[in-house]
């Protein structure tokens, strides 16, 4: 109980800080900030229950009002803003990556947190993300996609990363990879 | 712990917070069902109102906060030029203004603990039923300390990559920082454990 608690805090604590990691560049000019890749470490290493606890703490600090958001951003604005679709997508996108890092055990872990981050943070994420732009900005979810389209290849890269770094620490604190506990 | 609440003292301040954020959702409601642009004017006017009752120290922090809205204006001002539909794109972008606006206000003239206190009044109904909240007051306590110890580690790998490396580190100081907050935990939570758990 106590330890689930904890890693569970202390992964919501590990997004915030992340958000404090200065924003990378990518060459077409799109920054990418490294607080997507704590969503997908939540579902990769927390596994599917505890990684989206693990993410609901965290948005529920940053809704009270804490500046945990990438930028020192936070407060309730940050969900009724264009990107608020993302925030609500981020819990249900830890879920789905834990869940697919549980179920699929024939395979190597790297190539399996690396396609369960993509599909969690990637995809079911980007559903949630462009629905929302598309209520908020009233357009169609065809012209929300277009939109935020620019964004996919560095959560390709993160997807990736988080890949490599779930199967790293399961060599380095097996019994802490919850996901394959 | 920082938070995003104004050191400007405001007569919104003293209102209790469950009110505030009671008035918000029936506001946010109100602007995503109204289509009239002078009603959206109107309500874009008010906000500003309310930003300006404190003064304006308080009405520059407020302006501040909605600047990371401006790639959505530029692309709403486009898209509408082009489509000509002026109209519609100044309803889009005055009721982003004023709903982030309005939700940045609550969170402006609302103390952390104050918010916090309206999460334990809402939970209090699933105390009668035997459900425990105290595990979620313990975490997020939990989550507020250890943001910035977590940031501090982050700084120290920075500082001991560049130490090595003519390079600035990029995300291969992602996995000890991650080992670091593993590491914290296990501790932490025997540290619970001994001093009689949750």
């Amino acid at each position: 109980m106590e330890r689930n608690l904890v890693m569970i805090a202390l992964f919501a604590a590990l997004i915030a800080a992340l958000g404090l990691i200065p924003k990378i560049t990518l060459a077409f000019g799109v920054p990418i900030t490294a607080q997507s890749l704590g969503v997908m470490l939540c579902g990769t290493v927390l596994g599917s229950r505890r990684g989206a606890l693990a993410v609901l703490l965290f948005l529920l600090l940053v809704a009270l009002g804490s500046p945990l958001l990438a930028g020192g951003r936070g407060g309730l604005g940050l969900f009724v803003s264009p990107t608020a679709g993302f925030l609500v997508g981020f819990p249900i996108a830890a879920f789905v990556t834990g869940l697919i890092v549980e179920k699929w055990r024939n395979a190597p872990l790297t190539l399996v947190a690396g396609i369960a981050a993509a599909l969690g943070g990637i995809v079911v994420l980007y559903v949630f993300g462009v629905i929302g732009m598309s209520i908020t900005l009233d357009k169609s979810i065809a012209e929300a996609t277009a939109l935020v389209t620019a964004f996919i290849p560095g959560d390709i890269l993160k997807a990736a990363i988080a890949g490599m770094l779930t199967a790293a620490l399961a060599k380095a604190r097996p019994n802490s990879v919850l996901s394959r506990a | 712990m920082i938070s995003l609440t104004s050191p400007v003292k405001t007569p919104w301040h003293s209102w209790p917070a469950g009110l505030k954020l009671g008035l918000l959702c029936v506001a946010t409601m109100v602007l995503f069902s109204l289509e009239n642009v002078f009603l959206h004017l109107a309500a874009f006017a008010a906000c500003i109102g309310l930003y300006s009752v404190p003064g304006f120290v308080f009405l520059k922090v407020g302006c501040k906060r909605l600047v990371f809205l401006w790639p959505f204006l530029a692309v709403i001002v486009i898209w509408h030029a082009v489509t000509g539909t002026p109209v519609e794109g100044a309803v889009i972008a005055l009721r982003l203004l004023t709903a982030v606006g309005l939700a940045n206000l609550v969170t402006m003239t609302t103390r952390l603990s104050d918010m916090v206190e309206v999460v334990k009044m809402l939970l209090s109904p699933l105390r009668v039923l035997g459900l425990k909240t105290r595990p979620l007051e313990i975490a997020i306590a939990l989550v507020v300390r250890f943001t910035p110890v977590l940031a501090q580690k982050g700084r120290d790998l920075t500082f001991a990559w560049r130490a090595r490396s003519p390079k600035k580190p990029k995300w291969q100081i992602i996995m000890p920082f991650t080992l670091l907050a593993i590491d914290d935990a296990e501790h932490v939570a025997e540290a619970l454990r001994a001093r009689g758990g949750i």
